[in-house]
């Protein structure tokens, strides 16, 4: 076991919203066991933005799952304040999600006959406490765009109303697997610049998945993962800032 | 508006042609619903009704002759709460412009007030007042037929003695609510008349003065039937009586019984094809829906949309298109109900039918839509209930496409790509393939059974007039006649051929099977009118033994070789084992047949006849119709005239618009069917399509794959729903089969080739909807994005 687990450094007094211990996940598929997470330990703190770096099926997309409660781990313990996710039924996950989680996926996977002002809609309409629609769009530079279609905006900036649609709840935690994956480096930065600015101007707790070395830069901390292990866990000194970054 | 019902309808939008297609299919599924339910409860209140309140017999009987004070001894019989004796006379009508006898059938009502049982409504005009000896009742049909009213005249001829009669009313009776002459195929209301007059001028005029020949019964509640009926047959036997008959061997009763159950039968298979294809179709749509939609799902989820939330989501859009259908479907079944209710009402006589659709039958009617609507789709519901949204996130995995059996197939080898695309296409889907199959081939299916009722009725009376039947008219005489009626009849001018016949009441009984029939008994060597084997070839009449209608045989179990036991309800009445030498194939009626020598020699009557079939030269036909008036021993004259015109006269219009309201429904499934799966397989493999335009394919190649699959389709379709029409039409057939008529499965080829190319329309306007949609097809578009 190499387990290169850290106490959060003493300066850092935030508290931390998620504890994991010991979380392993295991798919079967025919007959062979594929062990996604083999012992995760790992705490999130309040406000802060973690990338999560590792290569293609280092399982980085599985952990997030199980922080978001869209999938639960096989064993170990996450809990996110006193809620504890795992073996939570699936009510208690719905309404943990609905109540704090907001997320950003690689595809984006906007609703195709929804326009952009409804697709961020659709998430505050049973939220307790948005942000108007309007607001959350404007927030992403995209308030001139919110009564267009999915199919009539680009990549760049249907995964910005993807992000608007995630803040518009003002989540409590925002969790992002690949959200550049798609996207080429400049419409990337534009998209990295708008969870920037929402992690910033919120203090939404931000988790960043990616397999792309140059984002860890502007994070906080920088987790990363290989073959389902956590291999090595550093700080940035400084944040940088995303229009810096280049690949 | 909530945005998730902003989706709702949307979805519903861009699903638009399909979601119309299938509305359409429910919508014919709803119509047929409503209106079958609709009329049976319709015909069965004005049933109730009229009977009820007019006082229907339970027990009818008819008898050569008896005095009236045998009336109360039959009153004493345990179980009878009323009894009334009648006197029924046959007679020939004469009416002004109306070249044809009329056959007459007059039924006496008490000499004052109205009849006890089977009482009369009066559309028109009142009762005969007693005394008044030419005032008769008509009934409304025969009035209607001809545009009488009250007081106006006919000339009747009862036993050779003509008289002339005024109608005082125009009515009903629950005795003759359908109106046929026995033996016909259709009532023919033009030639045939049912009339009320007072007891002593019918009974004068019949001879039957201090006598009545029929009586009707009313039995207590709980009273035992058959041992009344018993009881009765016991008193009449001395008076010549041909056995009594409970209600559901009431002529018009049982007639009235054998439709409800067709419409019966028809309200539980009709309504279920219909649902049956919509849920089809909606099981494909909305599978391919919430398949699509995977990633939607699973966003709504991982934003805290509850389960439940997005299964009703999904099923508000099933429903919607279920209104959408339900809406014109009640609609339409109203305004068809009411077109069938109208043919009703000239085949059944009500003193009201009324049809209505009641909220019981709406609800119905709903609730089943609804419920196949569900069956069809629960189970992509419930995939989009249980959809996990962490699984749906993940791209799904290209369908498994691999090598299997066809293309081991030499021939495979030859195809080029395109149309390998199509068969493995087929091969990887073979139920969505064989559910597509199965609903064309029932759209070809309820089209050939919409042509078959004309088909078969055509068949069966060429096979009746061109072949059994080919006199062209047929004399009856009053009572059993010596053969010297024949050859009076023969010397009459005109007569070119004359045949005689005999007809004796009879019940058969085989084993603990009985069943009332009547002998008709031919000479050996009749031309005129023939018995029919079962290849429809005439049959010689045998010496001794007894030739059975099919359909009699089976009732009563027997063989050809075993004999059967037949009571002559006639003459001396005598009770004989007879072989059974033969079977008969007849459409219309159950008779035995026997020789005409063989019968009189079994009843001791040397050379009786009941009647003559004769033919006659067309230019004296108006002297010998009258010379046959003139003759006192004949009671009737009916002319062969083509049933078939004045039906087609009456009916004609109405089943023209039937069917082609049956073509458009089938139509409907059909291009529901078709343009569905076409749709769909354009959606499916648009990007593929896409592909294969980019690679430098044309459109017409690109076309092929996707209307090729069509194409293959309906070609698998179209002979497997000829058969299934047969076999539709067969049970039918089977279904409908009584005492009265049996239907054979005779379907044109002309049916065939219509159902066919209705099929074939149905398919090439589906593949030009669809030939739209890939010639605008955006190559940029489809491939960016996922899926
Ligand atoms: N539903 C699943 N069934 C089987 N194996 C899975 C499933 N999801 C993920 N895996 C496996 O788990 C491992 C981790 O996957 P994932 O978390 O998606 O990796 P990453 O996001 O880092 O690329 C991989 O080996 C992947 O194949
Ligand atoms: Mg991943």
């Amino acid at each position: 076991m190499n387990i290169t687990h850290q106490k959060p450094p003493a300066d850092d007094a935030l508290p931390a919203i998620f504890r994991m211990r010991a979380v392993t996940k295991e798919y079967q598929v025919g007959d062979n066991v594929i062990r996604a997470l083999r012992g995760i330990d790992l705490d999130l703190f309040a406000g802060e933005l973690v990338v999560f770096l590792g290569a293609s099926g280092s399982g980085k997309s599985t952990l997030l799952n199980i922080l978001g409660g869209l999938d639960s781990a096989t064993s170990g313990s996450v809990r996110y304040q006193e809620l504890e996710l795992c073996g939570a039924d699936d009510a208690t996950l719905t309404e943990y999600r609905r109540q704090h989680v907001g997320f950003v996926f690689q595809f984006y996977n906007l609703i195709p006959s929804l326009t952009a002002r409804e697709n961020v809609a659709i998430v505050t309409e049973i939220a307790t406490d948005p942000m108007a629609p309007d607001d959350a769009l404007a927030l992403v530079d995209l308030g001139a765009r919110a009564d267009h279609f999915p199919g009539q905006l680009s990549g760049g900036e249907q995964q910005r109303v993807a992000i608007a649609r995630a803040i518009a709840k003002q989540p409590a935690v925002l969790l992002c697997d690949e959200p550049t994956g798609a996207l080429d480096s400049r419409t990337g930065i534009k998209v990295l610049k708008a969870l920037e600015h929402a992690n910033r101007a919120l203090g939404t707790t931000t988790a960043v998945i990616t397999h792309n070395e140059a984002i860890a830069a502007m994070a906080d901390r920088v987790v990363r993962l290989s073959d389902g292990r956590i291999s090595d866990i550093s700080h940035n000194p400084g944040r940088a800032d995303p229009e810096t970054l280049h690949w | 508006m909530r945005a998730l019902n902003r989706k709702l309808f949307r979805d519903l939008w861009g699903l638009r042609a399909q979601a119309v297609a299938i509305a359409l299919v429910i919508a014919g599924g709803v119509a047929t619903w409503v209106i079958s339910l609709s009329t049976i409860e319709s015909l069965e209140n004005s049933q109730r009704m009229f009977y009820q309140n007019y006082r229907f017999a339970d027990v009818f009987a008819s008898l050569e002759r008896a005095p009236l004070v045998t009336v109360d001894r039959i009153r004493e019989i345990p179980g009878v709460r009323a009894a009334e004796g009648r006197v029924r006379a046959s007679a020939t009508l004469t009416l002004q412009g109306f070249d044809e006898p009329v056959e007459a059938l007059l039924t006496s009502i008490p000499e004052a007030d109205d009849a006890m049982l089977n009482r009369l409504f009066l559309e028109a005009g009142r009762l005969p007042r007693a005394g008044d000896d030419s005032a008769v009742v008509v009934s409304e049909s025969f009035a209607e037929a001809h545009r009488l009213n009250v007081g106006d005249g006919i000339d009747a001829i009862v036993r050779g003695q003509s008289s002339r009669l005024v109608i005082s009313g125009i009515g009903l009776s629950p005795e003759f609510v359908y109106q046929i002459r026995p033996g016909s195929l259709f009532p023919d209301h033009k030639r045939y008349a049912t009339i009320w007059m007072r007891q002593r001028p019918l009974a004068q005029a019949a001879g039957m003065e201090g006598a009545f020949n029929d009586i009707v019964l009313q039995l207590e509640r709980n009273a035992d039937a058959a041992a009344v009926v018993e009881a009765l047959d016991g008193i009449l036997e001395r008076w010549g009586g041909t056995g009594a008959v409970l209600r559901d061997d009431q002529t018009s009763h049982s007639y009235l019984r054998e439709e409800m159950e067709q419409l019966r039968a028809m309200a539980r298979i009709v309504p279920l094809i219909f649902l049956g294809v919509a849920a089809f179709l909606l099981n494909i749509v909305i599978h391919r829906m919430v398949r699509m939609q995977r990633d939607q799902i699973a966003i709504l989820k991982a934003f805290g949309y509850p389960n439940r939330t997005i299964a009703t989501h999904f099923t508000g859009l099933v429903m919607l298109i279920v209104l959408l259908g339900i809406v014109p479907g009640l609609a339409l079944g109203g305004w068809m109900g009411h077109g069938l209710a109208n043919i009703y009402r000239e085949f059944f006589r009500f003193p009201e039918l009324f049809f209505r659709v009641g909220p019981p039958v709406i609800a119905s009617a709903v609730l089943a839509t609804a419920g196949a609507a569900l069956a069809g789709t629960w189970r992509a519901l419930w995939s989009a209930f249980r959809a996990a949204p962490a699984e749906a996130m993940r791209p799904e995995q290209p369908t498994g496409f691999r090598r299997s059996l066809v293309e081991r197939v030499p021939l495979f080898r030859g195809l080029d790509q395109p149309t390998r695309m199509i068969v493995r296409s087929l091969e990887r889907q073979p139920i969505k393939a064989l559910l597509a199959v199965i609903g064309i081939a029932l759209a070809v299916a309820i089209l050939v059974t919409g042509r078959f009722q004309q088909d078969t009725i055509g068949f069966m009376l060429d096979v009746q007039f061109g072949f059994a039947a080919r006199e062209d008219m047929t004399v009856t005489f009053i009572e059993p006649t010596g053969r010297d009626a024949l050859h009076e009849i023969r010397a009459l001018p005109g007569v070119i051929e004359a045949e005689p016949f005999r007809a004796v009441a009879v019940k058969l009984v085989h084993g603990h099977r009985s069943h009332r029939s009547a002998v008709q008994a031919y000479g050996r060597d009749a031309t005129l009118h023939r018995a029919l084997d079962r290849s429809l070839e005439p049959i010689e009449m045998p010496d001794s033994g007894l030739l059975l209608t099919d359909w009699l045989a089976d009732q009563l179990a027997v063989e050809v070789g075993q004999s059967v036991t037949v009571e002559f309800l006639e003459g001396r009445r005598p009770r004989l084992e007879v072989p059974v030498d033969g079977v008969v194939r007849e459409f219309v009626g159950a008779s035995a047949y026997m020789g005409l020598d063989a019968v009189n020699r079994l009843l001791r009557e040397s050379d009786s006849i009941s009647g003559v079939y004769l033919t006659a030269d067309p230019s004296e036909r108006d002297r010998l119709l009258g010379e046959l008036e003139r003759r006192p021993r004949i009671a009737t004259t009916s002319l062969l005239e083509n049933a078939v015109a004045g039906f087609n006269r009456t009916m004609g219009e109405n089943i023209r618009i039937f069917s082609l309201v049956n073509t458009l429904l089938a139509g409907v499934v059909a291009f529901g069917v078709i343009y569905n799966t076409a749709r769909l397989a354009l959606s499916e493999r648009a990007r593929e399509l896409a592909s294969l335009r980019v690679l430098g394919f044309r459109r017409g190649e690109v076309a092929w794959v996707l209307l090729g699959e069509l194409a293959l389709l309906t070609a698998a379709a179209i002979p497997l729903g000829l058969w299934l029409g047969y076999g539709f039409c067969s049970l039918i057939g089977r279904a409908m089969a009584s005492e009265f008529y049996r239907i054979p499965t005779v379907i044109h080829a002309d049916s065939y080739a219509f159902a066919t190319v209705v099929v074939l329309a149905a398919m090439l306007v589906s593949m030009l909807a669809i030939g739209r949609r890939l010639y605008r097809l955006d190559l940029v578009e489809v491939l960016k994005t996922r899926e």
